[in-house]
């Protein structure tokens, strides 16, 4: 499969292999533009759906519910019958101005020049230090992204006794995640004034037997080698102190930005995504973002897997009028 | 005897002797290493006896990284000899050792009249301290060399000779070339007392005994509680200062070439805004003096400040993620010079007191300390033919192991870490003996996810490795 060291030009590549890329993928064949390919730097394709275990998926795509894992591998099946290619553990290191890829894969460096490039490189949680969040740096502090992949894709836990620091909906599907894995948080807490999800949502800590904590301030993390505590100035000035052995860092989501950034594209300054037009093309037209990278704030997979097929729509017309 | 550097051996008692040598080197950090590399390569055997899983666990794990000239160090003083030498030999050895080199040069920058004022001091200080190539920089001979700098700059000194290296490979070499050639390194093994009986020194430590003929204290952060518990006093005690930093990401590492240093006032030498050796730009550190040798947590409100600081100097910063926050102690003392102590009737030697020109001035502090042993009467005969071991790059502007093919899998996107380098890290004479100390041999992890995409694989990777463990397999009762 990974002959891409091969090729040395096609018409469209898709750095990202996760729902938006593919999605676009399947697009573009559907739209009579053959020569793809898809980069992705993971062992396996799917994107971030791949480690999370939960439900529901696919609803839009395939009308049937189905957890991340499976969707995500149904996606790549669906690439595999498009007879498109994609080419795993390749790493994108470089985007040219004139869409000259330079790229690393196990078997060496190479470069390949596209007509267009579709940049479909997702989004992460922020993680504990650009947060600023005070403290100690003992080992036990993850990202639900981290969780989940320890999880779903490995059978392990790092913590049994976490506190949750966050309130978005990622927040409560790592609460889920959790409950899988034996995990029982001891507190799920939030700076904001109130929780960043509605209440029918946010309710579910309730279920899963955690107490919230809102308008918290002056989180201060400790541990030797380990997590030991987190401290906290609760919205009534009350100090909280919490014995953990872990803390869960969740949402905060932001651009996985940094080819772009590097590849000279216009970025915008507070959300750090690509600027975009509203086809997804960004500020060198032979560029288009599309998924999570550019959504603000993120997308359920549905979602960036349509927006995809949107970027793809223009980029087929593109190519089409360039004679391409 | 061998001794399996990371594992406690399991039959070894509180009783018997586990290792033994000529000098017995108390403190794995850089200059416990620097003093094992030279007095290895001098002849003698060493053992050198370290507290935490892995080396570098203490003030050695958070300092700035530069290679300094010594051109603001009290002239004339041991400090700045050892910086000087140790300026010189790392020039000398670091391409033999595979260690990187950043030629970044410095700039102490005048931002208001009354620090433009005090640059002449600092010129006339450096001229002084013999440092080459000293020269004041007009404000727009400043920004012909660092456009991006805020144009509010008004003078600068230029030290063309300041660099910026590698903070934790340096003394991994150095420890890994006396380990290559016979000396030993001992983990898990803290010094809780020891006894002279005129010729040898038999020393108690976690794992077991220790004899040696000599005894170099280089514990760092705690050399006097070392010098209390073996010897009965200290003539210094330490008094930690906490140094914290704000890592912005390697987009940023493009926008300035050189370290910009503040001029120093009496209190501090400032906060630094430097590019690191690995592509990031960097801003700290502080100076915060505290009674906890162990406590490197940061807080909110240093770290916008810094920020704010960093951004205020060099305006681009502005858009800039942060990649990695952290803190550093310095093992300062009461007194601001080195505390460097020869008991010549207990074959003892203290090296107490060494701050943030450690990472420069170990290499001449080790020379320093051989020849107070041969003062002393050691005599031992230099290796011939020393073996001189390579450590891996990780240096941004060098070739990295993801250019070589065959790397299996890049682990670690954000710093491009790959399977190999980190199953090589795991193996060998002085394998990772922590999560952290992995971290600083590889750089996994220490990207701007810090973790996100990479820690499963790195559990299952590391699984059975190290006393801490990442995660845990799910029990299925």
């Amino acid at each position: 499969m990974n002959d891409i060291r091969k090729r040395k030009q096609c018409d469209v590549a898709i750095i990202g292999a996760g729902p938006a890329g593919i999605g676009a993928a399947l697009a573009l064949k559907k739209a009579g533009v053959n020569d793809i390919i898809i980069l992705d730097r993971e062992t396996t394709g799917g994107g971030v759906p791949r480690h999370c275990g939960h439900r529901p998926f696919g609803l839009r795509e395939y009308t049937k519910i189905m957890t991340g894992p499976q969707y995500a591998q149904r996606n790549v099946e669906e690439v595999h019958r498009a007879g498109i290619p994609l080419s795993l553990r390749t790493s994108v290191t470089s985007l040219g101005p004139d869409g000259t890829l330079d790229y690393v894969c196990p078997q060496g460096r190479g470069k390949l020049s596209a007509k267009r490039v579709l940049l479909a490189t997702g989004t992460r949680e922020t993680p504990r230090s650009a947060r600023f969040i005070s403290g100690d740096r003992a080992l036990g502090i993850y990202t639900t992204g981290a969780l989940q992949s320890m999880v779903y894709l490995k059978q392990m836990v790092p913590f049994y006794r976490p506190l949750v620091i966050g309130t978005e909906i990622v927040s409560f599907s790592a609460l889920w995640t959790c409950k899988k894995a034996g995990i029982q948080p001891v507190a799920m807490i939030d700076e904001r004034s109130r929780p960043a999800v509605a209440w029918p949502v946010f309710y579910a800590s309730h279920y899963f037997g955690v107490p919230l904590l809102t308008g918290c301030s002056n989180i201060t993390i400790y541990g030797k080698a380990r997590i030991e505590g987190v401290r906290v100035v609760d919205q009534h000035g009350q100090q909280c102190d919490f014995s953990c052995d872990g803390v869960l860092v969740t949402g905060c989501f932001t651009p996985e930005s940094i080819l772009a950034r590097l590849g000279g594209l216009t970025i915008e300054k507070n959300s750090g995504r690509p600027l975009t037009d509203r086809y997804g093309r960004c500020s060198n037209p032979i560029y288009f973002a599309a998924g999570n990278l550019v959504h603000q704030p993120v997308k359920v997979a549905g979602k960036c897997w349509q927006n995809g097929k949107t970027a793809a729509k223009r980029i087929a017309k593109d190519l089409d009028s360039a004679g391409g | 005897m061998k001794t399996n550097a990371n594992n406690p051996a399991p039959s070894a008692g509180q009783g018997s002797i586990i290792a033994s040598g000529d000098v017995a080197i108390i403190g794995g950090g850089v200059v416990g290493c620097a003093v094992a590399r030279r007095l290895t390569l001098e002849g003698a055997s060493i053992v050198l006896l370290e507290k935490a899983p892995d080396i570098l666990d203490g003030a050695s794990k958070g300092n700035s990284a530069i290679l300094h000239t010594g051109f603001d160090a009290p002239p004339g003083s041991l400090e700045w000899e050892c910086v000087q030498a140790g300026h010189k030999e790392y020039l000398e050895i670091h391409e033999s050792l595979g260690l990187p080199l950043l030629k970044t040069g410095a700039m102490v920058v005048a931002w208001t009249r009354e620090e433009e004022q005090r640059l002449a001091g600092v010129l006339e200080k450096g001229l002084l301290n013999k440092v080459p190539d000293l020269r004041l920089l007009t404000r727009q001979q400043i920004l012909e060399l660092e456009p991006n700098l805020d144009h509010s700059v008004r003078a600068a000194i230029h030290i063309p000779r300041e660099f910026v290296i590698d903070p934790w490979s340096a003394p991994l070499a150095y420890l890994l070339q006396a380990v290559e050639n016979g000396g030993q390194a001992v983990f898990n093994a803290e010094v809780t007392g020891g006894e002279f009986d005129g010729s040898h020194w038999l020393l108690k430590t976690g794992r077991g005994l220790v004899r040696a003929t000599y005894v170099i204290n280089c514990a760092g952060l705690y050399g006097d509680f070392v010098d209390k518990d073996v010897l009965g006093a200290s003539d210094f005690t330490i008094k930690p200062r906490k140094g914290q930093f704000v890592v912005f990401d390697k987009a940023a590492g493009r926008l300035i070439n050189s370290v910009i240093l503040p001029v120093p006032s009496k209190r501090t030498k400032g906060i630094v805004l430097f590019p690191t050796i690995f592509g990031n730009m960097m801003v700290g550190p502080t100076a915060e003096e505290q009674d906890g040798r162990d406590d490197a947590s940061t807080d909110k409100k240093t770290l916008t400040m810094l920020a704010d600081k960093g951004r205020k100097m060099l305006p681009a910063l502005a858009e800039m993620p942060v990649t990695a926050t952290y803190a550093g102690i310095r093992p300062a003392t009461e007194r601001p010079e080195y505390r460097i102590r020869q008991d010549g009737d207990r074959n003892w030697i203290t090296l107490g007191g060494i701050r943030s020109t450690g990472l420069t001035a170990a290499l001449g502090i080790a020379r320093h300390v051989h020849t107070l042993l041969a003062d002393q009467g050691a005599d031992f005969i230099p290796l011939a033919n020393p073996v001189v071991p390579q450590v891996p790059n990780l240096a941004e502007h060098l070739p990295r192991d993801y250019h070589t093919p065959g790397y299996g899998e890049i682990v670690c996107h954000c710093e491009m870490v790959t399977q190999r380098e980190i199953q090589a890290a795991l193996e060998g004479k002085l394998p990772a003996g922590s999560l952290a100390g992995l971290k600083r041999r590889t750089r996994v992890t220490m990207g701007r996810c810090q973790g996100f995409y990479c820690s499963a694989r790195l559990a299952e990777l590391t699984a059975g490795k190290f006393q801490e463990p990442l995660a845990r397999k799910i029990s299925h009762e």
